[in-house]
C-alpha cells in the first residue's frame, strides 16, 4: 500500500517536471508547484507509514533500467530521509510558485525543480547499485542545471564548475566503492551486498568504506571536501538552495550510514573515529566561517557545513560505540544525529527561503547593505527569526531539543570507556560547545544586522514584503522549528526505531526495548513542552504585571502609548545609517580571534597628492575572508592541472598533418606492443 | 501526589522571590565591598532595589527606528532567567520541573537571554548598540565552550546531567568536592561566571564611557520599566549563577525531601544559600578591586584558559574517577 503511495508521489513529481516544461508561462510555475507538492505529500505519507509499521515499501521493475532493472525498497532509515526531503520539497515547491512567477526565464527552473525534488525522494529508496547511482546522478545533474540557470553571472558559472567537479569526483568514488562491493557479492542489489559483506577481507571493506566516505562526505559538505558548498548554495535559485541545504546534503549522511553501518555491517573502530573526526573539524571550520561571513547565503552555507559536522560527529560516535559493543548507546547517538539532521532541514530550509526573499525584495544578500527589514518584510522576518532562534539552540525551539539530545548522546557514550572513544566524544562535546556560541554570534549578526536597525541602502529601504506563496513556503518550515522543539516526542520514537534498524542485524527484542527505554527517558528527562509553557507563562506574566503596575500608578499609556525619541548618539549628531554597525564590523572581533583559521587578506592602498606626499589623496581598504582550505589545498592542484593543460596545448596546433602523424604513431606503438 | 506538586511549586516560587530580591542585594553588596575597599562609604546595599523601584515608575521611551524586539527583549531576558531560577535546585533539591533542571538546559536558557539582549542592542541601529552586541556575542561565543565543557566534567562525575542529581551525588559522596576534576571545573566556571555577568576584568558594570562598554552599550536605549527589567534580569542571572556555583561545589545546607519540618528546612536552605552566595560575591568583589579591566582582545586569552581548564577537568575526571 505504502509503495503505491510512494510511486504515485514520484510520478506526480515527474508530472510536475513535464508541466514545468510544456505549459505556458502564466500557469507553468503554479502547475509544477501543485503537482510537486502533492507528490511530496504522498511520499511523506508513504514514509510515515513505513516509519510507523516498519514494513519496507518494495517495488521492482525490470523494464526501466536495462540489464539491472530498478529496485526500490524504502525501509525505516530511508523513510526518515524521504520524509525530511518531502517536507522541504513541499515548502520549496510552494515557494517556487511565487518565486518563479515573475521570472522571465522560468521554464528551465520550473521543469528542473520537480525533477530535483523527485530525485531527492528516490535516492533513499534505492535498493540496488544501479538504481542508486541513477538516482544519485539525476540529483547531481538536475541540481547542477538548476545552478546553471544563473549562467549569466560569472559567480554562478564558477560555482557550477566547482559543484560539477566535486559532485562528479564524489560520484566516481561512490561508484567505485559500490562496484567493488557488488563484484565481490556477485550481485548489485543492496541485500546481496549486505549478505556477502561479512565474508570480505577487512582490507577490501576498508577501501570500499574510505571511497564511499570520500564521495558521500563531499556531498555532506564535510571539510575539506566542502569547497563547493559556500559557492553553490549562494548562487543557486532560492528554493534550490533550500533544497540543497535542507535535503541534498542529508543524503551524504545517508550514504555514509547506509554503506558503513548497513551494507558493511559496522566495520572497525577507526572508520567511525575518522567520521567523527571529520565531523568535529567541519563543525568548527563551518562555525568560524559562518561567524565571519557578511554574505547572508554564504553564512548559511557555512552554517550547513557546521551542522552537518555535528551530525557526522553523532554518526561517528554511534558507529564507534556500536563497534565497541554498546549497541544501546550507539542507537541513542544515532537517534540524536538523525534528530539534529531533521531539525536542521527545517530551520536551514526556512532560513534559505527567507534569505531568498530578502534577496528578491532588497536586491542583495550582502548584510552590509541591508537593515530595517523587520518593518518591511514582517512575515519573512518572523519566520527567519523563529528559525534563527532554532539554529542557535534557544529553548523552546527545535535546535535546542536536538542539540540537547546530541549532548546527551555524547555524554552517555562516555560509559563505553575506551581512550579513543572518550577522546572523540570529548572533542565532539567541545565542538558542539564552540559552534553553539559561534552560531549564536553568526545568527545575531544575520538577524540583527539584516532585519533590525535602519536600512543601510536605498534598495533595502524600498524593500517590500514578498508574495503570499513565498511567505507561505517560508512559514511552512518555521512550523516544525516550533513543534519539534516543544514536542520532540512526535518524531523521536520513529527516529529511534530507524536508528535501531540501520545499526544492523539486531538482537531484535533486546535492542528495541533498550532503545525504547533510552529514547523515552531522553525525551522525558527534560520536558520541553513544560519548559515552553513555563517560558510563555512567565513572559506573559511579566508583561501583564508591568501593565498592571503602570495602570495602578496612573501611567496607563493610551493605545500604542510609547514615546519615541532619538537614539543615543553620545550627545552628538543624530544617528544615520552610515553610523550603524555593519556585519563586517560586528564580526571583526571574532575574525581577529580566529585569525589563524580564517586568514583574512587586507589591502590598504593609499594614493598621495601629486603636490606633496605628505597629504593623502584617497585611501581604499579591502578586507576579504577566503576559504583557506580552498586557497591552500585546491588552488595549487587547479594551477598544476591548468599548467599541464597549457603544455598539452602545444601538441594540438590544429594541423591535420600532425593529427594524422599522431594516429600513425599510435598505430605503430600498438603494433609494437602487440607484436 | 498533588501535595508534592504543591510543595514543589512553592519551592520554585520561593526561589524566584528569593533571587528577585537577592540578586539586586548581591549586586549592591558587591558595589558596597568595592566602595569600602576603595575607601568610600558607598551606596547602601539595598540601593539596586531602590533603583528598580524608581525606574519602574518612570515612563517608557523607545528609540525611533526600533522595532518590536526592543520591548520584547527585556521580557525574554527576565522570563528566561526566571525559568532557570524556578527549575534549578537553589534552596531545595526538589523544585518544580526538577526533571527538566538539566545543566545544559540552564546553559541554553541563559543563552536565550543573552541573544535577546544582543538583538535589542542592534535594534535601534546605533553605533554603540552594535558595538556592545558584537563584543557581547564574541565573549559569549568564547565563554560558552568553557561553560559547557565544565558542566560536562560535573555531569560525568555525577553520572547525570540533571542538576538535582549532581547535587545529590555530591551530597552522597562528599570526597568528590576535593577531587582534582571538580577543582579544575570550579576554576573554569568562576571565570565563565565573571564573563557572563559582565564583571571586571571582562566588563565594567559601572562604566560611563560608551567606548569601553559591553553590556551597558547594548541597553543604552532602555528607559523606565524596561530598563528596570533588563537590570533585574542581569541581577537575577548573577544571583542564579552564584547560587549554582555554590550548590554545585558546596551543596551542604540545601533542603532535601519534604516531611514534617519541610518549612524549617526551606528556611534553613534559604539562609544557607544567602550566606554562601554572599561569601562568593565578596570574594569576587575583592578580586575585582584588585585588578584592572582587561583590553578587549586579551579577554579571549582568559576564556581560552578557562576552556583548557574545563577540558583538563574532564580528562582528570576520566583518569581519576
Amino acid at each position: 500500500m505504502s509503495v503505491v503511495l510512494f510511486l504515485v508521489g514520484l510520478g506526480l513529481g515527474a508530472a510536475g517536471a513535464v508541466a514545468g516544461l510544456v505549459l505556458p508561462g502564466q500557469v507553468r510555475a503554479l502547475a509544477a508547484a501543485v503537482l510537486t507538492s502533492s507528490g511530496c505529500g504522498l511520499a511523506f505519507a508513504a514514509a510515515a507509514k513505513v516509519l510507523i509499521s516498519g514494513i519496507p515499501a518494495t517495488a521492482r521493475s525490470a523494464a526501466i533500467l536495462p540489464l539491472t532493472g530498478v529496485v526500490i525498497s524504502l525501509d525505516r532509515f530511508g523513510a526518515v530521509f524521504v520524509a525530511t526531503a518531502a517536507v522541504v520539497g513541499v515548502a520549496a515547491s510552494c515557494y517556487s510558485a511565487g518565486y518563479l512567477a515573475r521570472g522571465h526565464r522560468s521554464r528551465a527552473t520550473s521543469a528542473l525543480l520537480p525533477l530535483f525534488v523527485t530525485s531527492l525522494l528516490l535516492v533513499p529508496a534505492a535498493a540496488g547499485v544501479a538504481t542508486f547511482m541513477a538516482a544519485w546522478e539525476l540529483m547531481a545533474l538536475s541540481s547542477l542545471l538548476l545552478l546553471l540557470t544563473g549562467h549569466r553571472r560569472a559567480e554562478a558559472r564558477a560555482a557550477a564548475q566547482w559543484y560539477a567537479a566535486m559532485t562528479h569526483a564524489g560520484a566516481a568514488a561512490i561508484l567505485l566503492a559500490l562496484v567493488i562491493l557488488s563484484a565481490h557479492a556477485g550481485g548489485q542489489s543492496f541485500a546481496a551486498i549486505r549478505a556477502h559483506a561479512g565474508a570480505l577481507p577487512l582490507a577490501v571493506r576498508s577501501v570500499a568504506f574510505v571511497l564511499a566516505l570520500a564521495g558521500f562526505a563531499s556531498k555532506a559538505g564535510a571539510v575539506p571536501l566542502h569547497v563547493w558548498l559556500p559557492r553553490a548554495h549562494p548562487e543557486a535559485p532560492g528554493p534550490v538552495s533550500a533544497l540543497m541545504s535542507g535535503a541534498m546534503v542529508n543524503l551524504g549522511i545517508y550514504g555514509i550510514v547506509r554503506v558503513g553501518a548497513g551494507l558493511l555491517g559496522g566495520g572497525v573502530l577507526w572508520w567511525w573515529l575518522t567520521v567523527a573526526g571529520l565531523g568535529v573539524i567541519s563543525a568548527l571550520f563551518g562555525g568560524i566561517h559562518a561567524a565571519a561571513s557578511s554574505d547572508l547565503k554564504r553564512l548559511l552555507a557555512y552554517s550547513t557545513v557546521d551542522n552537518m559536522g555535528l551530525v557526522l560527529t553523532g554518526v561517528g560516535a554511534s558507529g564507534a560505540l556500536k563497534v565497541s559493543g554498546h549497541i544501546t548507546l550507539a542507537a541513542l547517538a544515532m537517534t540524536a544525529a538523525l534528530f539534529q539532521l531533521v531539525s536542521h532541514a527545517a530551520f536551514k530550509g526556512c532560513l534559505f527561503l527567507g534569505a531568498a526573499s530578502v534577496q528578491r525584495a532588497a536586491g542583495t544578500r550582502d548584510l552590509d547593505c541591508l537593515g530595517g527589514l523587520v518593518r518591511r518584510l514582517p512575515a519573512t522576518a518572523a519566520a527567519f527569526g523563529v528559525s534563527a532562534a532554532a539554529i542557535c539552540a534557544l529553548p523552546p525551539f527545535s535546535g535546542f531539543a536536538s542539540e540537547w539530545l546530541l549532548l546527551q548522546g555524547l555524554l552517555r557514550g562516555f560509559a563505553a570507556h575506551g581512550a579513543a572513544i572518550e577522546a572523540v566524544l570529548l572533542a565532539g562535546v567541545a565542538a558542539l560547545a564552540m559552534t553553539g556560541g559561534l552560531t549564536a554570534a553568526a545568527f545575531v549578526k544575520a538577524a540583527g544586522i539584516g532585519f533590525l536597525g535602519q536600512p543601510r541602502t536605498p534598495d533595502a529601504a524600498a524593500a517590500a514584503e514578498v508574495g503570499p506563496a513565498m511567505v507561505a513556503g517560508t512559514a511552512l518550515l518555521a512550523v516544525p522549528c516550533v513543534v519539534l522543539g516543544a514536542a520532540p516526542g512526535v518524531v523521536l520514537p520513529a527516529l529511534g526505531k530507524a536508528a535501531a534498524g540501520v545499526l544492523g542485524p539486531a538482537p531484535a527484542g533486546a535492542l528495541r526495548a533498550g532503545i525504547g527505554a533510552e529514547a523515552a527517558s531522553a525525551t522525558d528527562v527534560i520536558q520541553p513542552a513544560l519548559l515552553a509553557a513555563l517560558l510563555l507563562a512567565l513572559l506573559i506574566g511579566i508583561w501583564a504585571a508591568l501593565r498592571v503596575w503602570a495602570r495602578a500608578r496612573g501611567r496607563a499609556q493610551a493605545g500604542a502609548g510609547r514615546r519615541l525619541a532619538e537614539a543615543w548618539g553620545c550627545g552628538g549628531e543624530p544617528q544615520t545609517s552610515r553610523m550603524e554597525y555593519t556585519a563586517t564590523s560586528f564580526a571583526e572581533p571574532l575574525q581577529r580571534v580566529f585569525d589563524d583559521v580564517l586568514r583574512p587578506s587586507h589591502d590598504l592602498e593609499v594614493s598621495h597628492l601629486a603636490e606633496s606626499r605628505y597629504f593623502e589623496d584617497a585611501i581604499t581598504y579591502h578586507s576579504r575572508v577566503d576559504d583557506a582550505i580552498e586557497r591552500g589545498g585546491y588552488r595549487p592542484v587547479i594551477g598544476l592541472v591548468s599548467r599541464w593543460g597549457q603544455v598539452a596545448r602545444h601538441a594540438q596546433n590544429g594541423s591535420l598533418h600532425r593529427y594524422l602523424g599522431y594516429g600513425l604513431a599510435a598505430l605503430v606503438v600498438v603494433l609494437v606492443v602487440l607484436a | 501526589m498533588s501535595a508534592t506538586v504543591a510543595a514543589q511549586a512553592a519551592v520554585s516560587a520561593l526561589q524566584l522571590v528569593a533571587v528577585c530580591i537577592g540578586g539586586p542585594l548581591l549586586y549592591g553588596m558587591m558595589a558596597k565591598v568595592r566602595a569600602r575597599a576603595e575607601g568610600r562609604a558607598g551606596a547602601p546595599v539595598r540601593q539596586p532595589l531602590l533603583d528598580l523601584r524608581k525606574l519602574i515608575g518612570k515612563e517608557c521611551v523607545h528609540a525611533e527606528h526600533s522595532s518590536v524586539v526592543l520591548p520584547l527583549a527585556p521580557l525574554v531576558l527576565t522570563a528566561s532567567a526566571a525559568a532557570a531560577v524556578m527549575i534549578s535546585p537553589l534552596i531545595s533539591t526538589r523544585p518544580a520541573f526538577g526533571r527538566t533542571a538539566d545543566v545544559f538546559v540552564v546553559v541554553f536558557l541563559l543563552l536565550l537571554g543573552s541573544v535577546a539582549v544582543a538583538l535589542a542592542g542592534l535594534d535601534a541601529g546605533t553605533a554603540f548598540g552594535g558595538m556592545g552586541a558584537s563584543r557581547a556575542m564574541t565573549i559569549g561565543a568564547l565563554a560558552e565552550p568553557a561553560l559547557l565543557v565544565a558542566v560536562l566534567a560535573l555531569s560525568l562525575q555525577a553520572g547525570t546531567s540533571n542538576l538535582p542529581g549532581i547535587v545529590a551525588a555530591t551530597l552522597a559522596r562528599p570526597e568528590l568536592v576535593a577531587s582534582p576534576g571538580r577543582v579544575l571545573a570550579l576554576a573554569a566556571l568562576v571565570v565563565v561566571v565573571v564573563a557572563e555577568t559582565g564583571r571586571i576584568p571582562v566588563d565594567n558594570p559601572t562604566t560611563h564611557l560608551e567606548l569601553t562598554m559591553i553590556h551597558e552599550a547594548m541597553v543604552l536605549e532602555y528607559a523606565g520599566p524596561e530598563l528596570a527589567l533588563v537590570t533585574l534580569g542581569g541581577q537575577m542571572r548573577l544571583g542564579l549563577l552564584l547560587s549554582l556555583v555554590a550548590n554545585l561545589f558546596f551543596p551542604w545546607g540545601i533542603a532535601g525531601a519534604g516531611g514534617a519540618a519541610a518549612g524549617a528546612h526551606l528556611l534553613l536552605g534559604l539562609v544557607v544559600l544567602a550566606a554562601k552566595t554572599a561569601a562568593i560575591a565578596v570574594v569576587i568583589a575583592v578580586l575585582e578591586v584588585s585588578m584592572a579591566k582587561l583590553r578587549l582582545f586579551r579577554v579571549p586569552e582568559i576564556l581560552s584558559a578557562a576552556f583548557v581548564l574545563a577540558v583538563l577537568a574532564v580528562v582528570t575526571g576520566l583518569a581519576v574517577p
